[in-house]
């Protein structure tokens, strides 16, 4: 499969910081929409996305959650903004061991974002669909590109659970499972 | 499993600290939905009249609304509840903003603070874990700095946090809860945060929040998404931009005050300067509000831009919203807009009420020029109205001197100065300062509101009707769309606006009494609704023509919470709270002669016919000639037990 180009729509979403002021719906509606059933449930600790609000210094930043990190990064950078300094895992999308964004707040596994894969599709993210302010915005286009094959969900799961408790305690443990649930 | 509310409180007993979560009671939900209403009956149940405002029993009960955290646009009210230290009724203060959503994703519908911690504390909920945390090191820290220095000690940037400034750490009667984005100001529920040695409440949570029925309430709660949007495209035509919009008097982006500057009253609230609105001010006002607001912002999962970061220059940076920005500016006679966002700054970092505060400056300004205070009451006074101002504040919430007087408020303060002081009292309503606004002829419908509110406060009881007559051209208009009117009102409520201003249809030989109370009753029920959901009033009650109505609200209150509510049972709950509120503070010796408006607020007064005005409304609401509701109107509210209370205590007689 890798190594073939392949074209592809590209779906983009457009942060406007300027129109951001904070207000968390996207948080919400993301959270809702993941949740079994869809809408069933709120809570914005299990967004795929979380805005960065620093509200009197007059910063709003929505950050999507990307791919999963199994370790924390070699050095950071600094951002300054209206004079204050800032670490840039606060405006880092990835899911890692630093920080708690990107997280199931139950079993640790690491979030990321979809675009709100659908059946049927959805026109747009929800976080796009309900952000009036037009903050978020909702773009696709084609793109030729080389095709990887994406880890689906469960893979993404156990490779963090195996980051965490190492390949052969999860063995054992799904092995010892596995005997239980057949006795 | 319980839906759209947690079904836990949290009890805080700082005397003894002690800390519980305890489920609560769901047939307390089914009764009075949460917020005020459920606030209200544990006021009830828990705070006997003897209580004194600054007495361990009392309560402080910070509580969410049954929608609060939902995915309903606006459900972010924070409704904290107390007996009032300047009123001792039941003061009931709420803020938007985003401390309340964040209780319930902690899972929690309310804080129930109780007792008095021996020394400066805050309180920590991080989900299941909560502390009572020593405060020694934030005595006297502003609001701001309390919050700031809490999240970075805790290392909890996203915690939210409620705080008090010097004022309510010094029982100011008028100091407000602040939190970075909002403020509980009225009725001085601060000062009892500060009588409980309370310095900050702090919340963050990651626990998940149900729904009953998905899928139909996320269809509402777009509904009104959409209809917020439409409401923003689309202002209503004639009436004051200030009426046109939704959301709170979007105060932040309007540039032209002409309308508030030449209307409302300076001073001590009795100057009018109909002039004051020209070219010049306007430029110098335009170009202050270009300086100073960084952006404007809403609150927790609302669109509407209702607050501004505003920056001023050496000053803490701070969030307004409303009619803040000129309460302090006409309260000191000032001129310039520069000065009535610097002293904001001053004001919300000491944690002081924007309407009260500069009610009771400019009180004591009056006094001084009236020589009865003199140079011996305030050694160094400035001889500039602005330094004044600042001069007050820093007395007042410092409580040194003649502030210490001050800060008990405009009613208290008079009494205790004395000399003719009294008749420099002339706008409070139940102790309270109210908006300067003095007018000419009365208006019935708001004579009823200002005199019979329980909240003290006007703004939390008007909406949904024009404050006038509309044009003739504008009339129909308004009246086609106006899709919020309630069942069986609809040809009543829309006749009653297309006749008003006609020859022989103007107040007060027109209407009926009987059709003012109906209008009066609209109004109310839906702030009731919205303070018992947690939902912004600037969405619902409060605007013409909003996006939340009697017709949506008992869909989403089911659908969201598992309930089976139609209209009829929605407002009938409105109704029991209502009434509940009405009761607690009847309990604590509220009576008919303490339901008036502000005693000038207008020129004209008609004795005779406001008599019949409140006859009429007290029948409307199955209440006494004294205001009491009857044994009747409370048994149809399934309030017996206040029956029961009331024989005991006298205040009714069995039949």
């Amino acid at each position: 499969m890798s190594g073939e180009k392949k074209k592809r729509i590209i779906k983009t979403i457009k942060v406007d910081l300027e129109k951001c002021m904070g207000c968390r719906t996207c948080e919400l509606v993301c959270a809702a929409f993941h949740s079994t059933p869809k809408y069933g449930t709120i809570n914005p600790a299990r967004s795929r996305i979380r805005v960065f609000r620093d509200t009197l210094n007059n910063v709003f930043l929505p950050v999507r959650a990307g791919a999963y990190a199994r370790a924390e990064c070699d050095g950071r950078q600094t951002y300054i903004i209206n004079g204050k300094e800032y670490g840039e895992c606060n405006f880092c999308n990835a899911s890692c061991p630093s920080r708690e964004w990107f997280k199931e707040p139950d079993s640790g596994l690491p979030l990321k974002c979809d675009m709100c894969e659908d059946d049927p599709d959805l026109k747009q993210p929800v976080c796009v669909e309900w952000c009036l302010v037009d903050a978020l915005t909702y773009e696709e286009r084609e793109e030729e590109v080389e095709e990887v094959e994406k880890l689906d969900e469960l893979e993404v799961g156990l490779e963090a659970l195996v980051d965490k408790y190492g390949l052969d305690n999860i063995v054992d443990t799904v092995t010892r499972m596995s005997i239980s649930e057949n006795e | 499993m319980r839906y759209a509310e947690t079904g836990f409180n949290l009890e805080v007993d700082l005397s003894r600290g002690n800390i519980e979560k305890v489920e609560s009671d769901p047939k307390l939900t089914e009764l009075y939905l949460g917020g005020v209403g459920t606030n209200a009956k544990i006021l009830w149940d828990r705070v006997p009249p003897e209580v004194e405002p600054f007495s361990p029993d009392n309560l402080l009960i910070f509580s969410t609304g049954l929608l609060g955290g939902t995915l309903a646009p606006g459900s972010n009210r924070t409704i904290i509840s107390s007996i009032s230290p300047q009123t001792n009724l039941m003061g009931f203060s709420m803020m938007g903003g985003y401390w309340a959503p964040e209780l319930k994703y902690a899972g929690y519908d309310r804080v129930i603070v109780s007792g008095k911690a021996p020394d400066l504390v805050y309180l920590w909920i991080n989900n299941d874990k909560v502390e009572i945390r020593d405060a020694s090191h934030l005595k006297g820290k502003s609001t701001y700095e309390t919050a700031a220095i809490i999240k970075e000690e805790l290392k909890e940037p996203d915690a939210k946090v409620l705080a008090i400034g010097l004022a309510g750490e010094n029982r100011v009667f008028f100091s407000s809860i602040e939190s970075e984005e909002s403020s509980a100001s009225r009725l001085g529920l601060g000062a009892v945060m500060g009588d409980k040695n309370l310095k900050a409440v702090v919340v963050k949570g990651s626990t998940d929040l149900n729904i009953a029925k998905p899928a139909e309430f996320v269809g509402e709660c777009r509904k009104v998404l959409d209809y917020i949007q439409y409401r923003l495209d689309n202002p209503i035509p004639d009436v004051p931009p200030i009426l046109a919009y939704i959301g709170s008097p979007q105060e932040m982006a309007l540039h032209d005050e002409k309308w508030h500057t030449i209307s409302f009253s300076w001073g001590n609230a009795n100057v009018r300067r109909m002039d004051f609105w020209n070219d010049r001010i306007a430029e110098e006002w335009s170009k202050t509000m270009d300086q100073s607001i960084q952006k404007l912002i809403a609150c927790h999962n609302c669109p509407v831009k209702c607050r501004a970061i505003i920056q001023v220059p050496g000053r803490q940076t701070y969030v307004m919203k409303c009619f803040t920005k000129l309460t302090y500016i006409l309260g000191a006679m000032a001129d310039d807009l520069d000065f009535g966002f610097d002293i904001g700054s001053v004001a919300q970092s000491y944690g002081v009420d924007g309407f009260s505060a500069p009610q009771v400056m400019a009180f004591a300004i009056e006094l001084y020029e009236a020589g009865i205070l003199t140079d011996e009451d305030m050694p160094g006074f400035p001889s500039d109205n602005k330094e004044r101002f600042y001069w007050l504040l820093d007395k007042m919430v410092r409580r040194e001197g003649i502030g210490d007087i001050l800060a008990d408020g405009v009613y208290w303060a008079a009494r205790r100065i004395g000399k003719g002081a009294e008749k420099y009292d002339h706008n409070t309503i139940k102790k309270h300062e109210q908006i300067p606004i003095k007018l000419g002829k009365l208006n019935p419908l708001y004579y009823l509101m200002w005199a019979t509110g329980e909240k003290a406060n006007i703004t939390q009881i008007e909406g949904q009707i024009p404050q006038g007559p509309l044009s003739k051209e504008a009339r129909a208009g308004f009246v086609k769309d106006w899709i919020q009117l309630p069942t069986g009102k609809e040809e009543k409520f829309k006749n009653f606006i297309l006749e008003w201003g006609d020859e022989g249809k103007k107040f007060p030989d027109w209407p009926s009494p009987e059709l003012l109370c109906e209008l009066v009753d609209w109004q109310e029920t839906m702030h009731y609704i919205d303070d018992s959901l947690g939902l912004c009033a600037g969405l619902s009650s409060f605007p013409l023509k909003p996006p939340y109505h009697i017709h949506n609200l008992p869909l989403l209150t089911s659908y969201a919470a598992g309930l089976d509510i139609d209209e009829e049972e929605l407002w009938k709950i409105a109704t029991r709270n209502r009434n509940l509120v009405r009761i607690n503070n009847i309990r604590r010796g509220l009576r008919r002669k303490d339901d008036r408006p502000p005693e000038d607020h207008w020129k004209q007064r008609l004795p005779e016919y406001e008599e019949k005005l409140m006859d009429t409304y007290y029948n409307y609401r199955g209440w006494n000639k004294d205001g009491i509701p009857t044994k009747e109107t409370l048994h149809d509210l399934d309030l017996d037990f206040v029956y029961e209370d009331f024989v005991k205590r006298g205040i009714l007689k069995e039949d």
